[in-house]
This record gives C-alpha cells, sequence and structure tokens, in this order.
C-alpha cells in the first residue's frame, strides 16, 4: 500500500539535516495490537509536518514514541541525527502540545510556562527574558499571574503553545491542539498557529484528524491507517494525486464518488459509455473509478461522458448544492453519485444530465485499492 | 429547584401528590429522629442531675442542667489525656497510612506494575479481615518485640487497617487525574520522583484530605487492639476508658459520667462528620464501589 | 547524518521497553513499604494463628508448647460454646444485614429525592456511622436499662408492657437490642453506598421509560434495582465481614451474655486468648472464622461478578 519508499524526500544533492528522522518505527503491544507497524519518514528543519488519519490509525502512538513517553518496539528515533530512542522525554529537547493542554492547575500561567526552563538550571535571567518575549509574542502579558483555571479556553491554548515555544526545541509536537476549542475560535487559531510556526526555525509535527488542518497548515501531510503509512506528500498532491483509494476517501469533503465498475478490453463500461484504462489496469475485469463531487458537472455540448441522473436527494450547503443521483447503468445495475451544484443553479423536473470530465477521474485497482495514473 | 411548592406542582395524576405531600416530610423526618434520637438521649443524659437520670417515670425535660459529670470526668480521671492520647495515636497512625498508602496508590494507578489487578484485588479482600482475626497473632507479635504500653503497638496496626481503603481511594482519585499532565511534566523533564512531589502531590491534596478524615475517624474508633495492647491507665484511648467507666461498686453504674464520656468522645467526630460531609460520603462510596 | 538508511538494513528490535521497566522499578519500590506493613499486620498474623492451631499452647498452664496436630480441631467438633457463638453470629448477622439493607434502601431513596435542607439531612444520615462503636454502644446499653432506660419508659407510657423489662438480662431481647443498636450504628452505611448508586442512575432512562408507558412502581424495578445491583452486592459484602466480626459492641453492651446468648464467635476467640490464655485453641478458632469469612466473601465475589456482567449488559443495550 505505502506509495512512499523510506526515504522520499532526502534527494542526494540536498545537504540539509533532518532534524527528525523515524527509521522502521513499530509498536507492538500485543500480536493483536499493533498501533504503528513500520513507519520511516523525516522532517527538515521549516517544515511543517502533519499526521493525518481516523482515531485508532496510529498517529497519537507515533507522536508518543517520538516524544519519549512509549518506547518503539522496533525502530529509531532520531533527532539532529542523534538516536534518541533510549532517552528519557526530558532530555529530548522537544516540547509538546497536548490535546488537553495539560497546563499545571496549581501554577500561575507564568509558572507553567518557566517550568521546564528552571528545570534546566537556565539563568534567571534568561528566563525572565523568554519569558518576556513569549507571552508579548502571544500577548499573554496580562494573564502571567493567574492560574489555569481562571482562562477561557483559547487563553489556554495559548498558553500551553507558549511553554512549547518557549524551550527553542529541535521539534515541536502537537498532539490535536485545536480539538478542543469551539468551531468558531478554531478557525481563527488555526490561522493563528500557521503564522506563529512560519515564523519558527525547528520543524512541527501535528497530529490531527481533521483534513482542513493538515492541508491548511502543513507543508507536508502523512496519512496514516491501520499502523500503515498510506502517503506522504504535499497537501496539494494528496488531494490532486491520493496514493489510493482510503487517501481519496479520507481527504476532501464531500466525499469522493467511487464507483465499482466491470472491465472489458482495457475499458470500463458505465451504461452505454465506455472510459480506456491506463494500461496497468487493461487486464482487470473491475476497476474502481473516483471522482470528487465538485469536479462532476452538469453537461454541455461537446462531453463526451454523460449520463442521465435521477435526483433523489438535494443537500443546501450555502454556498453549494449537493446533489445526489442515481445513474441507471444497465437494467440491473443503478450507480449513486454526488454532485456539488453552484447554489445559484436552476433545474426542472428530477433529471439532470450530468458530465464525468475525464481528466478529473482517478482510478483505482479494485483489489488493492492503489491508484493508476493515467 | 430543589422543592416544589406542594399546592402548585401541577401533575395528571392528583391521587398521587396527596400520598407524595406527606410521605416526603413524613420519611425525612423519622429519618432524623432515627439518626439523631439515640446521640441527643445520651447528650441529654449527660446533662442531667444524678436525681433526674434516676427518676421513674423518666424525665424528659429536666428543670436543671449540671456539668458536674464533665466536672468528675476532668477532675477526679485523666479525660483528658485519654482524649489527647486518641487525638495523638489517631493522627499519627493517619500520617502513616497516607505516607505509605499514596505513593503504592500511585504506583498502582500509572506505574504498570506485574500483577497490578492481583495486587488491588488481595487489598480490597483484606479490607474485609475483621480486627478480631488479627488480635491473636499481633498480640504474639507485640509481646515478643515488648511494644506492650507503647503506642507504636496501636500506630502501626491502625495504619495498616487504614491502607487498604487509602490505596483504593487515591489509586481511584490517580487514575481520574488526566495522564496528559503527567506526560507534560516528563517532557519538561521531570524525574519520576519530581514529578510525583512537585505535580502530582499538589493536585492529591483534597483527595488526601478525603482519605486522611476517613483514616482518622476509624483509628479514633478502634477498640480491641487499644483494649488488648495498651493496658497502663493513664495511656487508655478514649473508647476504652469510658468503656471500663465503673462506679464504687458494681451496683452503682455511674450513667451521668459515661453519657458525658460519650459526648467527649463522639464530638470530635461529630465535627468532622459537620464539616467534612461531602468528602466523606466521596471517601467511602470511592473506595467501595471502585476497588 | 551522512548516510540514509538503507531500505534493506532491518529496523531494530528492542527487547526490553526501557520505559516500562523505570515505571515499574519506581512503582515496586513506592509500593513495597505498604505492602510490608500489610503483610506484618493482616498475613503474618492469620500465618501465624494457622500454625499456633496446631500446637497445645496454654500459658495459664505450666505446659510447654507442643505439637498437636489437629487436636484443637477436634476439641472445637465438639465444643457446644464454639456451635453455640458461631449460631449467635449466624442469627446475629443475617438479621442485622437484612434489616439495615431495607431500611437503608429506603433512606437511601427518601435522600435522593429533591427536598429541602437535603444536605443537612445527608450529613445527620452519616453520623451515627462515624461515631465509635464503643461509646455507642454506652448509649444503648443506658437507654435499654431495666430500670431507667427510656424504651421501657416509652413503652410503658405507651401501655404496651404493663412492668419494666430486662432487655439485655433476657437471652432473646438481648439479641434483639444488640441488632437494634447495630442497625442505628450501620445502616447509614448502606444508604451512603446505595445513595451513591442511585446518583449514578441517569435520568433519562426514567424518562424514558416513562415515555414507555411505566410507573413508578414498574421503574423502581425494572430500573433502580437491576442497575442498583452492584452496589447492594459490594455493601452486603462489607457489612456482612464487619457484622461476622463483631466485638466492640457486644463486649460494651453485654459482654456475650445473659448466659452466653449473645456471645459471637470473636468474644468466644478474645475470652478463649485473654481469659483462658489458650492461645492454641484460640489460634483455631481464628483460622475457622477465617476460613468461613473467605469462603462467604468467595460466593459473594462470585456473585458480583455475574451482577456486573449482567449490568453491563444492561448497559450495552
Amino acid at each position: 500500500m505505502t506509495r512512499t519508499d523510506p526515504t522520499p524526500t532526502i534527494a542526494p544533492s540536498e545537504t540539509q539535516q533532518a532534524m527528525l528522522e523515524l527509521r522502521h518505527l513499530n509498536k507492538t503491544f500485543s500480536p493483536s495490537v499493533v498501533p504503528v507497524k513500520d513507519l520511516s519518514l523525516s522532517v527538515k528543519r521549516g517544515e511543517f509536518l502533519t499526521l493525518l488519519g481516523p482515531s485508532g490509525c496510529g498517529k497519537s502512538t507515533v507522536l508518543r514514541m517520538i516524544a519519549g513517553l512509549e518506547q518503539p518496539t522496533k525502530g529509531q528515533v532520531l533527532i539532529q541525527g542523534e538516536d534518541v530512542t533510549h532517552k528519557p522525554p526530558g532530555d529530548r529537547n522537544i516540547s509538546m502540545v497536548f490535546q488537553s493542554y495539560a497546563l499545571y492547575p496549581h501554577m500561575t500561567v507564568a509558572d507553567n510556562i518557566a517550568s521546564a526552563l528552571k528545570l534546566r538550571k537556565i539563568p534567571e535571567e534568561e528566563v525572565r527574558q523568554r519569558l518576556r518575549e513569549v507571552s508579548h509574542f502571544l500577548g499573554l502579558e496580562a494573564l502571567m499571574e493567574r492560574k489555569p483555571s481562571k482562562l477561557s479556553g483559547g487563553q489556554r491554548q495559548r498558553v500551553a503553545v507558549a511553554r512549547a515555544l518557549v524551550r527553542r526545541p529541535s521539534v515541536f509536537l502537537l498532539d490535536e491542539p485545536l480539538s478542543n476549542l469551539d468551531a468558531l475560535l478554531r478557525e481563527n487559531v488555526r490561522a493563528e498557529l500557521k503564522q506563529l510556526f512560519e515564523s519558527q526555525q525547528a520543524p512541527v509535527v501535528y497530529v490531527t484528524h481533521d483534513q482542513t488542518e493538515a492541508m491548511t497548515l502543513s507543508t507536508k501531510v502523512a496519512v496514516l491507517n491501520d499502523g500503515n503509512l498510506q502517503q506522504l506528500d504535499a497537501p496539494h498532491q494528496i488531494y490532486a494525486e491520493p496514493a489510493n483509494q482510503f487517501v481519496a476517501g479520507f481527504v476532501g469533503s464531500p466525499q469522493m464518488n467511487f464507483l465499482t465498475l466491470p472491465c472489458e478490453a482495457g475499458a470500463a463500461r458505465l451504461g452505454d459509455r465506455s472510459f480506456p484504462l491506463p494500461p496497468p489496469l487493461s487486464h482487470a475485469r473491475q476497476v474502481i473509478l473516483g471522482i470528487r463531487p465538485e469536479h462532476v458537472r452538469r453537461a454541455q455540448p461537446g462531453d463526451t461522458y454523460t449520463f442521465e441522473g435521477k435526483i433523489f436527494l438535494v443537500e443546501n450547503l450555502g454556498m453549494h448544492y449537493l446533489v445526489s443521483v442515481h445513474i441507471q447503468a444497465t437494467q440491473q445495475t443503478t450507480y449513486t453519485l454526488r454532485l456539488l451544484l453552484p447554489s445559484d443553479a436552476t433545474w426542472e423536473g428530477d433529471s439532470l444530465q450530468i458530465a464525468l470530465p475525464p481528466e478529473t477521474i482517478h482510478w483505482f485497482d479494485a483489489e488493492t485499492g492503489s491508484a493508476v495514473r493515467q | 429547584m430543589t422543592t416544589q411548592p406542594l399546592d402548585r406542582t401541577p401533575s395528571p395524576s392528583k391521587p398521587s401528590i396527596s400520598w407524595k405531600q406527606w410521605a416526603l416530610p413524613l420519611s425525612v423526618g423519622l429519618i432524623v429522629v432515627f439518626c439523631l434520637a439515640p446521640a441527643l438521649w445520651q447528650l441529654l443524659t449527660s446533662f442531667k442531675t444524678n436525681e433526674a437520670i434516676a427518676a421513674i417515670p423518666t424525665v424528659y425535660f429536666p428543670s436543671e442542667f449540671t456539668l458536674e459529670h464533665y466536672q468528675e470526668l476532668f477532675e477526679r480521671r485523666p479525660f483528658f489525656n485519654y482524649m489527647l492520647n486518641s487525638f495523638v495515636v489517631a493522627t499519627l497512625s493517619t500520617v502513616l497510612a497516607l505516607g505509605l498508602g499514596s505513593p503504592a496508590a500511585y504506583a498502582l494507578a500509572r506505574l504498570r506494575l506485574q500483577g497490578e489487578s492481583i495486587l488491588v484485588g488481595a487489598i480490597l479482600v483484606v479490607t474485609l479481615f475483621p480486627p478480631i482475626l488479627l488480635f491473636l497473632g499481633l498480640l504474639n507479635v507485640v509481646q515478643a518485640l515488648n511494644l506492650g504500653n507503647n503506642y507504636l503497638s496501636l500506630i502501626l496496626p491502625y495504619a495498616a487497617i487504614n491502607l487498604p481503603l487509602t490505596i483504593l481511594v487515591m489509586r481511584s482519585f490517580f487514575q481520574q487525574l488526566p495522564r496528559d499532565l503527567e506526560d507534560s511534566a516528563k517532557v519538561d523533564g521531570y524525574s519520576t520522583v519530581g514529578l510525583l512531589l512537585n505535580i502530582v502531590l499538589p493536585l492529591t491534596l483534597p483527595a488526601l484530605a478525603t482519605t486522611g478524615i476517613l483514616a482518622f475517624i476509624t483509628a479514633w474508633n478502634e477498640f480491641i487492639f487499644a483494649l488488648t495492647f495498651i493496658t497502663a491507665e493513664p495511656m487508655k484511648t478514649i473508647p476504652v476508658a469510658a468503656s471500663q467507666l465503673g462506679g464504687a461498686s458494681i451496683f452503682e453504674v455511674p450513667f451521668g459520667p459515661i453519657a458525658a464520656a460519650t459526648v467527649l468522645g463522639t464530638l470530635p467526630l461529630v465535627l468532622l462528620v459537620l464539616f467534612f460531609q461531602r468528602q466523606i460520603i466521596r471517601g467511602l462510596t470511592s473506595g467501595a464501589v471502585k476497588g | 547524518m551522512t548516510s540514509n538508511s538503507a531500505p534493506a538494513r532491518p529496523p531494530v528490535t528492542h527487547k526490553i521497553d526501557v520505559i516500562v521497566q523505570r515505571d515499574r522499578q519506581i512503582g515496586w519500590m513506592l509500593t513495597i513499604p505498604a505492602l510490608l506493613l500489610l503483610i506484618a499486620v493482616f498475613a503474618y498474623p492469620i500465618g501465624l494463628a494457622v500454625w499456633q492451631s496446631f500446637i497445645t499452647k496454654n500459658l495459664g498452664t505450666e505446659l510447654q508448647p507442643q505439637f498437636s496436630g489437629i487436636q484443637n480441631y477436634i476439641r472445637m467438633a465438639q465444643d457446644g460454646r464454639f456451635w453455640q457463638s458461631l449460631w449467635n453470629s449466624v442469627v446475629f448477622t443475617t438479621l442485622s444485614i437484612i434489616i439495615e439493607f431495607l431500611l437503608g434502601l429506603g433512606i437511601a431513596l427518601v435522600l435522593n429525592q429533591a427536598f429541602r435542607g437535603r444536605n443537612i439531612v445527608r450529613t445527620i444520615a452519616i453520623l451515627p456511622w462515624a461515631l465509635p462503636t464503643a461509646l455507642i454502644a454506652l448509649a444503648w446499653t443506658w437507654i435499654f436499662n431495666d430500670q431507667f432506660g427510656v424504651v421501657n419508659d416509652l413503652l410503658l407510657r405507651l401501655r404496651i408492657i404493663d412492668s419494666g423489662i430486662n432487655w439485655l438480662g433476657n437471652p432473646t431481647l438481648a439479641m434483639v437490642a444488640v441488632i437494634i443498636a447495630d442497625v442505628w450504628k450501620t445502616t447509614p452505611f448502606i444508604s451512603i453506598l446505595l445513595l451513591a448508586g442511585l446518583q449514578s442512575i441517569p435520568d433519562d432512562l426514567y424518562e424514558a421509560h416513562r415515555i414507555d408507558g411505566a410507573n413508578a412502581w414498574q421503574s423502581f424495578w425494572q430500573i433502580t434495582l437491576p442497575l442498583l445491583l452492584p452496589q447492594v452486592v459490594i455493601a452486603l459484602v462489607f457489612r456482612f465481614a464487619q457484622a461476622f466480626g463483631i466485638f466492640d459492641l457486644i463486649a460494651v453492651m453485654t459482654g456475650g451474655g445473659p448466659g452466653g446468648a449473645t456471645e459471637m464467635v470473636s468474644l468466644y476467640i478474645y475470652s478463649t486468648v485473654m481469659r483462658y490464655l489458650d492461645f492454641g485453641y484460640g489460634s483455631a478458632l481464628v483460622v475457622v472464622t477465617f476460613l468461613l469469612l473467605v469462603l462467604a466473601v468467595a460466593i459473594a465475589a462470585y456473585l458480583l461478578s455475574r451482577v456486573r456482567g449482567s449490568a453491563q449488559a444492561t448497559d450495552a443495550r
């Protein structure tokens, strides 16, 4: 399933050192519980890597292994080229923002932010200096003497980020830091985070199950499922060229349409139309056609692949209509397809002539689920 | 929100309302009488004169009150000492139980010990041992170590008796503590001991208070060990001393002083209950139910 | 880092999880002091009792202790006083637990209602539990006094009796009196546990049940009791162990009298050891009592596991 090889981004010409490297990472709790199977990747200075996947895909375990809160069963964690697999979390020069923020409830904001510095015996003058900088940077000056219980959710989140920034670590680890904020605040903070970490040198490893966060924040996204890396790419690549059916279905909203079509002589049949297949699929008996709802459109003169769709559900999303139609392919088989129409679109009756632009179609091997390029 | 004005409560079923109208206040009243009457009777007796105490028929509203029974306890008997003894033993054993029990509870909650569930099960079972099964063996130990009439012979067993409850209550508390907090402290660079002292302990204080109160009550109330291991008169604890109050002859039972002694020995606990009702309930239920 | 990790190289395997190992080391260091004290005060005395129960050891005689096999147990089988005390314990335990459970459930149901001053009533309702049993026993001795006791006075005034009853001097009535005192003292424990159980039952279950057309009585039997069952079993197990080992209350109120009518196993053990100084036989009594208790608790634990299983099944539904 894994399309990427273990060292996908390090081209020989690149001299820049990887800040964080994972080699064949595996975590086995019991023979049947293997949250991380074999993960290798590396993150460079200034990169923002998001581990994206459904809950239970192993992304949090990966983060905990990087932090040193769990020991991998196999494999190594390297930070700035040094093998830290056996180092306790405090000796790794990483900082982490937790989902629950994990602020110490009995300490003031200032003490919370400074606690790691004090433990490292950093001179008091410098601690004060760094506190001043970070509190100014995040606009926390007025809150420094408060206890966490006297802060709003957004303020707590910012304190947690401040606590990570003040460390000046080699790597930032963020574990779903936005999931405890309400929807409105989340968008603001997301934008804030993006600017904030763009100004930092150290790379970020960010865990989320939210594709919007992954797409907007990251320079690279690693899609995980079932303990395996599905795809590691830039966000637009993940969207435009999903490596397999899982990634295609997980990223993008509304979800991509998947139609399982029969094949004949190197072409897939949908009703009375047939789509020529890319060469690797020429002998397949079945194939999966994937097309995003935003790429399906109403038929115009000159379109090749047009079908009549019977509308059975219209959902108003505000900016768009999400229209669900049935396509009668043969006497026995009907396919369901969803498409987005602009909010000013009008139609009469309950049928719609739709077109599937061939350049937007993704083909997947029906057996392995892997994408096959045109 | 808690009480509906009874006459304005709208309900489709009228008969059940009228039934409820008197049933709830009546049962609440009965509960209050049931729980208070015996204790209040003893309180009243302690202030009655000897004549009123021995009057037939019984005097319910004495015309005069007296402190003579209390005076007797403090002036002719060392009751202040008894209370102090009880206080010292109960406090020290409570501190010991918390000091040994909380670290163990943390380990059993978080540190993935081998056989953790077996240990917890064994500790739960131990809470069911009545002291009568232990006193014989402990008596042997006390004799062998010559600990008779030494408060260690009470403090150590009391601490032990309180350990299971302490461990179970504290463990369930630690399990509810957000794990992120400890992980965050590890990332910050705290050692395990530093984490326990600087992060976990401050958060634990309310739970420690809860368990401490329960342990103190148990220790203050203990009877059989105190009866067996402490025989020197001035060293006795209050339950034993009060139960051994006697008159000049068997026929002359000093009801007044006994009542006063009961009041004195109970008073500290009544105060504890009044102030810490919530903690006591929380401790009792989490200790028994979460195990 | 100059060389890229060659895909051919096998991944490094870590045989020992250092993090888990470090946690465990510290964990045992934190646990062992408590375990040692527990062993010294719980395991050692029981173990010693097992050992001594095979020995004839009476400090009241000049005889040297000597190994005597199961002699003590044979003696126990023929000891009428032991069987009597065991019977007394069974009667006391059974009756007081049943009454306490019914009363405790009633009190819990009342305290679970909303009424003004509920917190104060709750405080009052746990008061008896917190008070020292020995002192409470003194209070009840006074209440049941044959000459000046308030119980007799009330009964006389209500013309239920013609002359004062000697409560603690009559074998049956003495048992009644100690049971009443025990019920007073320990019912609060049961109501606290059951109240906590009641509060953990979500309101929407009752609402859903009412929408289904159930009345309060049906809700009690079909929702309250089944979901309360775990707490019921736990409370009863605790109370069983405490009542079976009851000592201070009886020792102070009746001393086991009159004529051994309220002598429980615990009192018999105590006088065997402290009055007759018969450590060997006392040990055998301890061992048998211990085994009976373990047996009863094992049965209860088995029931509890089944109850919990079925409660979870109810939740899932």
